[in-house]
């Protein structure tokens, strides 16, 4: 059936943009969101709403109960989750189906499978898919985690099997600290995500963190290359680019072959991205993780590959085949995105919440911001600190960060502070514009080249 | 006197470390000006709030979980 309504099950600039892409293609919206967004650009766009409780996630967009009920109430024929809150939660998945409504994303079962990282990390040996060397599966003696973190030599990383996205990783540096770490870390699993289950990567020194799109039908899955997202803080990502800068041809076709092989041996349905590690000194790429959902940063490949990814999941969820073949989807010329976020990047990224009063979005081609704001909006200090992404394409990666730098300039949200002047110097980076950046690069930038430009910028 | 403790950071207050503990101070508790007495959850990130002041018997206006604003009054104490 071809869907004639959702529900959007989110908030902030993702909210905003399912909405764009559900009306683009002529389909009722619904947007279900707590009191503290009431008054929000998305609720605003949105044909309709539903209030699903108090500000605090956990009691509405987290709330299972309240969000099936108020597409049940207002009678959707699917529900978009958007990504985070309930986008990889199987319940939820469930949930959605047992009501008779169509979940836009993979099968209950297959987000369980990868939301199980142990058993994805099966799943991709099993379709010849390289991992990081470490446990063949979740271990629960000590004594035997010590030896397999031997043989695969230190540092390595005990990891929730139940984690992901970041969390739930510990890195230890030698068996002693290991086997105090150990125990730490399953019952901190467990109390976080309710399962204590833990296994163990070696640790890939100087990596960047690549990823590539997936798009399934349930028959068919193509990919829609990669993202590289090594710019990251705290493991969340900052910065993120398309194509990734200075991979091989050949090693880029063999990365996303892998993801597609990946996909097709689950069956998957929806968009989807696998996760990889890359280590550019001997061009090896080892699997991390799949996000069974949309991803912040998808913007970047549909700049480059000129589909629609939010649209195209709605299609799929309402039973349509993919309506682009692998030969369809080229790269052409580069993006980057940039998180900009409501926090101060000169006091430690302490998180900045109020009212903005005025906002300036440069505009012209290849410029893209995906936002929540307005002016007079007041940002509610209840969710995560994205404000927007500013998107630019350009024909080659310098001309992309050329036409950065003047958007960048041109980006004008005052009210509050944002992380606009830390992509800024980003973007004016030697280091950054030869490409020569990876997972650990942001954190020490911050410490020495980003503090220094600070004080400069205080003396002046 | 009494003296305000007011709430540094908008957000959401919690009396305790996490769901499972007791409560950083309880109603009538002595407090020094280093003491934490809550968490203030802004974007996700936790914030420590200290009393700020050292004084005796304190009330809280406030309850574990409730939303905050900046400059809110969250507790009184005997200074």
């Amino acid at each position: 059936m071809t869907l004639r309504s959702v529900l959007i099950a989110n908030r902030g600039e993702i909210a905003v943009r399912i909405i764009r892409a559900a009306k683009a293609l002529g389909l009722r919206t619904v947007l279900a969101h707590s009191i503290a967004d009431k008054e929000s650009l998305a609720a605003q766009l949105a044909d309709e709403t539903v209030e699903i409780g108090p500000p605090a996630a956990k009691k509405s967009y987290l709330n299972i109960e309240a969000v099936v009920n108020a597409a049940k109430a207002s009678e959707v024929d699917a529900v978009h989750p958007g990504y985070g809150f309930l986008a990889e939660n199987a319940e939820f998945a469930d949930a959605v189906s047992a009501a008779g409504i169509v979940f836009v994303g993979p099968s209950a079962e297959a987000i369980r499978l990868l939301g199980d990282k142990v058993m994805a990390r099966q799943v991709a040996a099993l379709a010849g898919v390289p991992t990081v060397p470490g446990s063949d599966g979740r271990v629960t003696d000590l004594d035997e985690a010590i030896a397999i973190a031997a043989r695969i030599g230190f540092p390595v990383m005990i990891k929730a099997a139940a984690g992901g996205g970041g969390r739930g990783i510990r890195i230890v540096g030698d068996a002693e600290e290991f086997a105090r770490q150990f125990p730490q870390a399953s019952s901190e699993a467990a109390a976080a995500f309710g399962d204590g289950g833990l296994y163990i990567e070696k640790v890939i020194e100087r990596a960047r963190h690549v990823e590539v799109q997936i798009l399934g039908d349930g028959d068919n899955v193509v990919h829609c290359y990669e993202r590289e997202c090594s710019l990251q803080r705290r493991r969340q990502k900052v910065w993120e680019e398309a194509p990734a800068v200075g991979l091989p041809d050949d090693v880029r076709q063999r990365l996303c072959a892998s993801a597609v092989a990946l996909g097709r041996a689950v069956g998957y349905s929806g968009a989807g991205t696998v996760e990889y590690l890359y280590d550019d000194a001997t061009n090896e790429f080892y699997f991390i993780e799949v996000n069974t959902r949309i991803q912040v940063e998808h913007p970047v490949t549909e700049m480059i590959t000129g589909i629609d990814l939010v649209q195209e999941m709605l299609k799929i969820a309402g039973g349509a085949k993919l309506s682009v073949t692998q030969d369809d989807v080229r790269i052409q010329g580069h993006a980057i995105e940039c998180r900009i976020n409501a926090e101060d990047p000169h006091k430690n990224f302490m998180p900045a919440p109020g009212t903005i009063e005025r906002l300036v979005v440069p505009e012209g081609e290849g410029i893209r911001f995906d936002t929540l704001l307005f002016e007079g909006y007041a940002v509610p200090p209840f969710y995560d600190s994205l404000l927007g992404k500013l998107i630019l394409r350009g024909e080659t990666r310098a001309d992309c960060l050329a036409r950065l730098r003047e958007a960048l300039d041109g980006l004008v949200i005052t009210g509050i502070p944002t992380t606009i002047p830390l992509h800024a110097a980003l973007a004016r980076d030697a280091s950054v514009a030869d490409g020569r950046t990876h997972t650990r690069f942001l954190e020490p930038w911050l410490e020495s080249d980003f503090a220094q430009l600070a004080r400069a910028r205080e003396d002046a | 006197m009494s003296t305000e403790i007011k709430s540094p950071l908008p957000g959401v207050f919690y009396r305790k470390p996490s769901p499972e503990s007791a409560p950083f101070k309880k109603d009538g508790d002595t407090v020094a000006a280093d003491d934490v007495i809550g968490l203030v959850e802004v974007m996700k990130s936790f914030h420590e709030v200290k009393a700020g002041v050292a004084g005796s018997n304190i009330r809280f206006s406030v309850d574990d979980a409730d939303a905050v604003m900046a400059g809110q009054v969250i507790a009184e104490v005997e200074a």
